[in-house]
């Protein structure tokens, strides 16, 4: 079973809330698709080893060959390639490696190297199998590191995902063929209005999905009104508590230290996998 | 010589365009005829790539030099590759930017004003 959280607004706690799952879990695969600024492994500490090096194609033109036609930057949807007089020029941070230059050139002078974005690293503990993705700094694509990602980490037992923020092509990757999605948020403003986004991504994708309202307190009614009119189902309500913050800010998930969640929580992935993953 | 500016406007009373990539139109004119013509910039509604696809459209109108506010580094290294002349941070009316260019009182830009503005 693919399990994925994610939330709309940054920040709202879908690293708790997957973390969680994955530490009652006991077998699990979490994959940390937040591949800009993975923070998972920083509760399991170290890096993990490398699993591959992920390269994407970028386009190279053999300028022995090019006629400067300039047939490959008007095909270019990305806008990656520029003819200039006698010289072209691929700005390697635009292209995305789709090779729609290669198939117009009249010449056959476009060749597709490979270059680097990043990597895939794998740690355990306890049966916990996390997968990161590590985006290079600077490299503006984030969405072929994470569809890397998902294919690396195996989903053949529980596997839960941990999601960029947004509602943005990364997060669409991550979520889509999940058979469930945990949206997390918080009663503020930002946290609704960030909400109702995710809701109508998600819904676009198909993918079932239900709430787990995180730092929960009185004041904001707004947040209930919404999940009630639109019929979203609340699994969880994560208080706005002192306690869970301390242990969090010092690395130490409140699953492992207060028994009462790690019941909960338990509770949580039981109802979501079906009593059995 | 052809001056290539970034404009919301179509003629030399409109105002200069910010942005380079993302401006709706350039206006092409001669500074000493004040001859012009306008060419809608097709990367104005392009996903990604702005920049460079606006650039290619100047120097496929055979501009020399550009005037504009913004030019960020994609732009601005296609530009520089094409040994167009960048003057940036400019504002006001094409009138205005031509009057600058004449009085010499702009230098031409050795760097982009800022970073890309990649869409994701």
């Amino acid at each position: 079973m693919r399990l994925a959280v994610a939330s709309g607004k940054g920040g709202t706690g879908k690293t708790t809330v997957a973390l969680g799952l994955a530490i009652v879990a006991g077998e699990v695969t979490l994959v940390d698709c937040d591949v800009e600024e993975p923070d998972d492994h920083l509760f399991l500490g170290g890096k993990g080893d490398l699993v591959e090096e992920v390269t994407i194609p970028v386009a190279r033109v053999d300028e022995d060959k090019c006629t400067h036609c300039g047939e490959c930057a008007r095909a270019c949807v990305f806008g990656a390639i520029a003819v200039v007089k006698d010289q072209v020029i691929v700005i390697d941070d635009m292209c995305h490696g789709c090779g729609v230059c290669g198939l117009v050139c009249p010449e056959d002078a476009i060749h597709e190297e490979r270059r680097r974005i990043g990597e895939v690293t794998l740690q355990e503990r306890n049966g916990l199998h996390l997968y990161t993705g590590f985006l290079d700094i600077g490299q503006p694509l984030a969405t072929p590191l994470i569809t890397r990602l998902k294919t690396l980490a195996p989903d053949n037992g529980l596997q839960i995902l941990d999601s960029p923020p947004g509602t943005a092509c990364p997060v669409v990757e991550t979520i889509k063929n999940t058979d469930h999605c945990l949206l997390v948020t918080e009663p503020t403003p930002f946290g609704l209005f960030d909400l109702t986004m995710a809701v109508d991504m998600i819904r676009e994708l198909g993918v079932p999905f239900s709430v787990v309202v995180n730092r929960d307190r009185e004041g904001y009614e707004e947040m209930d009104r919404y999940l009630e009119k639109e019929g979203v189902p609340v699994l969880m309500r994560i208080p706005d508590s002192m306690e869970i913050a301390k242990l969090y800010s010092r690395g130490l998930h409140f699953v492992e230290a207060m028994p009462e969640w790690r019941e909960r929580f338990s509770r949580l992935l039981d109802e979501l996998t079906g009593g059995g993953a | 010589m052809l001056v290539a500016i970034p404009t919301n406007g179509n003629d030399l009373s409109g105002r200069i365009d910010e942005r380079f990539g993302r401006c709706a139109r350039f206006i092409l004119v001669d500074p000493e005829t004040k001859e012009f013509k306008v060419v809608t910039n097709p990367a104005a509604v392009q996903s990604g790539g702005a920049g460079i696809t606006a650039a290619q459209t100047v120097i496929d109108q055979g501009a020399d030099v550009v005037i504009a506010g913004e030019v960020g580094p994609n732009a601005f290294s296609v530009l520089e590759r094409a040994q167009i002349k960048v003057y940036s941070r400019v504002s006001g009316t094409i009138h205005d930017a031509l009057d600058l260019l004449e009085s010499k009182q702009t230098t031409v830009a050795e760097e982009p004003t800022g970073p890309a503005r990649h869409q994701r």
